[in-house]
């Protein structure tokens, strides 16, 4: 009885299976898939590739300030000009390479720092009572709600000679002359640190809810004092959100501008103040494109190798 | 000596259950639960867990002899899983003391105790495969590699694991992840294994292949076991005693049979089994045999009754529906039986249940096996029929 019902059902399933309906309802699934790919394809593919094409180009005056890469010439060749001396110029050049070096330097404390009190920070939250967790997630995306040129913004307005902190400190009498805050480095850090904590914290929140709570609870039960529960379960079963919160901030940090240019003072150097004077100052297209072209290689690149290389290990 | 001690083990009550020749020929050994100079293993002494608005555990004392396989049964929020956890020591009861073997654990930390737990969703690590599963616990125990590599091989032979090793959680079936669950706590060689609804995640045909061979690894490593859960039936095929709850307080402990045969109140008689229950007074009591009138039988009925009942008091009685007989003819004895009119067949293959409705308007229940095929049957509905029943397999119950 059971049986002849069960092949019952899987008469009526394969008959649905074969109707015309089902079958273009798999299609719209298909058109769902190639809608956000034509999308890339349109926005972000055909854009690189013109860059690319660009990098190679002559600087020229004129609209457009470039020249051609391929040209249609007579007797149907098509002659294609490849100008390499942008990249021998970036590779050759100090200043370059140190705007590099300096943006991977930021980008890496930046990540870094991020990651400690993201993780700490998220984990704190995970932690607290369930009432008290939505009220501390609004909290941090608060933060995305004001303007983020205002918030950087804001910092000058603290730190500057005649900001607040200065101001306060003068009043008091702890200090005669207005402390240098602005105009360095370390302020470009906290200024990246500062912005792009919270694309740390939702990712690896995320990944800590995820985490069974009877996982840990066994953990201990195991023999795992709660310090040893974090190495040993913890951080290795949210390590997927941390690296997604690392892939995050690190690409954010790497080619900012706003903060270099407001916190950084004039004479910062970093490779998003360089795409920028390249463009706007030198009105250097080829060079900006080259520059682009150059970071991609140095910095995505590898990213998609280590990415392959884990899908290899697993 | 730290290899895993796996020997067959001649269990104290296991003969009773499975095989019928053996407890003919052998005497019956006293168990340890009714020898009183044995040692409890586990002592739980007047604990009770409190919350802001809940009580889960009201002052509950118990007694575990080593090797049992001890369920704790209730319905939800019966305090059971509050217990397990106190004794895993994921909780700090409000007040009393928990022992286990002698020593007193009530403030000893999760991770010290000689305590294992298998949860409900087994809690495998996801980012680990089988062998680091099961090593993990030994891997905090900071065992030697070589160590770690013998003890996981020998307990994975034990549950039928060989083979899967370097598989993911995510890769095994819900069978599978139950014995790595498993695996992992007993490779710890724990005093003392809790399990929390064990087979709540199992389909039904797995499920009873899986209590037998769990209750089959309890006897082959001596291990005792403390089962959590709601299933009567599952409880009833697997430990050697239970304990029923309710609302934080046990109500009865005992074998299955004891509770099921002697049940002490309404609530457990109806927990660990169907049974048809009728009001009625005492009429008479003669050492252990009792005569009860209740206008909803109709009748006057007997049963034995060990404790002594004043005449006048009110009882229920109760029969199990197993217990009924019933004919189309009418009983030549006086007592013990009534008349009624079959309003509800339920053929479930092996058995079917009547509904009976009787003269006062109740439905009794009752099941008889289907000794014969169905067209062949005797009773249909509508029939006036006889209900029976021996005075010595009903129950009376004072609370």
């Amino acid at each position: 009885m059971n049986l002849g019902e069960s092949s019952g059902v899987q008469r009526a399933l394969d008959a649905v299976r074969n109707s015309a309906l089902y079958k273009s309802v798999k299609n719209v699934k298909f058109f769902l898939a190639l809608l956000p790919l034509s999308w890339l394809i349109l926005f972000f593919l055909i854009p690189v590739m013109v860059i690319l094409k660009i990098s190679f180009a002559n600087s020229v005056f004129g609209i457009p300030p470039f020249s051609e890469v391929f040209k249609w010439s007579a007797n149907n060749i098509i002659e294609i000009t490849l100008n390499i001396q942008n990249y021998l110029n970036i590779m050759g050049d100090s200043y370059y390479i140190q705007s590099f070096i300096n943006s991977a330097i930021l980008g890496t404390i930046t990540t870094v720092t991020c990651a400690v009190f993201g993780f700490a920070m998220a984990y704190g939250i995970h932690c607290v009572r369930d009432g008290l967790r939505t009220p501390l997630l609004l909290l941090v995306s608060l933060s995305f709600w004001t303007s983020f040129l205002i918030r950087v913004y804001s910092w000058i307005n603290m730190l500057s000679a005649h900001g607040v902190v200065n101001s306060f400190l003068i009043r008091i009498g702890l200090i005669d002359e207005p402390i240098r805050f602005i105009g360095n480095y370390y302020m470009v850090c906290i200024g990246l640190i500062y912005c792009y904590l919270p694309l740390m914290i939702f990712p690896i929140y995320s990944a800590l809810e995820k985490i069974d709570k009877s996982c840990v609870e066994s953990a201990w039960n195991l023999g795992c004092s709660i310090s040893r529960t974090f190495w040993t379960l913890i951080l290795p079963v949210s390590s997927s959100g941390l690296k997604a919160g690392c892939l995050l901030v690190g690409t954010a940090s790497l080619a900012e501008f706003v903060i270099p240019e407001l916190l950084g003072g004039s004479d910062s150097l970093t490779f998003g103040r360089v795409l920028w004077m390249e463009f706007f100052n030198n009105l250097d297209w080829p060079m900006t494109c080259a520059l682009s072209i150059s970071i991609i290689a140095l910095f995505v690149i590898p990213l998609f190798i280590c990415r392959d290389r884990e899908r290899e290990r697993n | 000596m730290n290899q895993l001690n796996v020997t067959i083990r001649q269990s104290s009550w296991r003969p009773r259950r499975f095989g019928v020749e053996e407890s003919l020929l052998t005497i019956p050994r006293r168990e340890a639960w009714q020898n009183p100079g044995a040692e409890p293993f586990v002592v739980i002494k007047n604990v009770s867990k409190e919350y802001d608005r809940v009580t889960p555990l009201r002052n509950v004392s118990l007694s575990i002899y080593k090797n049992e396989l001890f369920s704790l049964l209730g319905g939800s929020g019966c305090g059971k899983t509050t217990l397990l956890r106190i004794l895993a020591g994921f909780e700090r009861p409000s007040s009393g003391k928990v022992f286990i073997d002698g020593v007193d654990i009530t403030n000893i930390p999760v991770f010290k105790r000689p305590v294992n737990m298998m949860f409900q969703s087994y809690a495998l690590f996801p980012h680990l495969n089988v062998f680091d599963n099961i090593a993990f616990g030994l891997k905090q125990d900071k065992l030697s590699k070589t160590l770690i590599n013998d003890k996981v091989k020998e307990i994975t032979k034990l549950v039928n694991l060989s083979g899967f090793e370097g598989s993911f959680p995510d890769q095994l079936s819900g069978g599978q992840k139950q014995r790595v669950a498993l695996a992992r706590c007993l490779v710890k060689q724990p005093k003392l294994l809790l399990l929390d609804e064990p087979m709540a995640a199992l389909d039904k045909s797995l499920r009873e292949v899986t209590q037998f061979e769990l209750v089959n690894i309890q006897e082959r490593i001596g291990v005792t076991f403390i089962l959590v859960t709601h299933d009567q039936g599952e409880a009833m095929t697997m430990s050697s005693r239970m304990a029923v709850m309710e609302e934080g307080k046990i109500k009865q402990v005992g074998a299955p049979h004891d509770i099921y045969e002697f049940p002490n109140s309404k609530y457990v008689a109806e927990f660990v089994g169907r049974i048809n229950f009728f009001e009625g007074i005492v009429l008479e009591h003669q050492l252990d045999q009792v005569l009860i009138e209740s206008s909803e039988i109709g009748c006057v009925c007997n049963a034995t009754l060990a404790g002594t009942v004043p005449v006048g008091t009110r009882v229920t009685y109760a029969v199990r529906p197993e217990k009924i007989m019933m004919s189309t003819l009418r009983p030549a004895y006086p007592r013990n039986w009534v008349k009624g009119v079959i309003k509800e067949i339920a053929y479930l293959g092996h058995i079917s249940t009547y509904h009976v409705q009787i003269a006062s308007g109740k439905v009794v229940v009752a099941t008889l096996p289907n000794l014969l095929r169905l067209d062949d049957r005797n009773f249909q509905w509508e029939d006036e029929v006889y209900l029976f029943w021996r005075a010595e397999n009903s129950i009376v119950l004072t609370t």
